[in-house]
């Protein structure tokens, strides 16, 4: 539960989610839901030479199961706050 | 206001969805549950290939893809769509998910 806090934390926020299948897009990040499914608008897709199949979206649903990593804008983060959430949240306190 | 309930305003519209097995579906969004299974109408499989240009496949009836095997929903934007012709595209298939 603790990740999708945060992560609702970051909404509006430019984000890369790079996908288990090594495709990787680039939006803004509009909503995420208790599974971790994620939906960006205005996205972009890394690479688009080599990536053309989502040529014609613009908004987009990113299923929470096929995400590899998350990539977040470096002043967005605050790493002793979630450093100690995540102690917290291990401690079950 | 989770993402799965931001689907639900895509019903009857246009959508791409990619499968894990890294197919590219197009069609009518009819509905879809918390599993994000979905249900689809008037479906069209997009088959990318780097030597011919996107070879477009009819898939008649409805379609139900189940919720596991989905792992991008898109939405089509019509303006982008009108101003591009895909089968000029070309382009190698997508890889399929590996867990």
């Amino acid at each position: 539960m603790l990740f999708y806090s945060y992560f609702k934390t970051l909404v509006g926020k430019e984000v890369t989610v790079e996908l288990k299948n090594d495709l990787a897009i680039a939006g803004t990040l509009h909503s995420v839901d208790q599974y971790l499914n994620i939906k960006l608008y205005n996205i972009r897709v890394i690479n688009e030479q080599l990536y053309p199949h989502m040529k014609s979206v613009r908004n987009c649903f990113i299923r929470g199961s096929v995400v590899r990593y998350l990539q977040l804008p470096p002043n967005s983060v605050d790493v002793e706050l979630l450093h100690d959430a995540t102690r917290r949240e291990a401690r079950g306190s | 206001m989770g993402s799965v309930e931001g689907l639900a305003d895509l019903v009857d519209s246009a959508i791409t969805v990619i499968t894990c097995d890294g197919r590219i579906i197009v069609g009518i969004l009819r509905g879809l549950d918390q599993m994000t299974n979905l249900i689809l109408a008037e479906c069209q499989e997009r088959v990318f290939s780097s030597k011919a240009g996107v070879e477009l496949v009819p898939l008649s009836g409805l379609h139900v893809i189940r919720g596991d095997n989905i792992a991008v929903v898109g939405e089509i934007d019509e303006d982008k769509e009108n101003e591009m012709d895909v089968t000029l595209i070309r382009a190698p298939p997508l890889r399929p998910v590996t867990h």
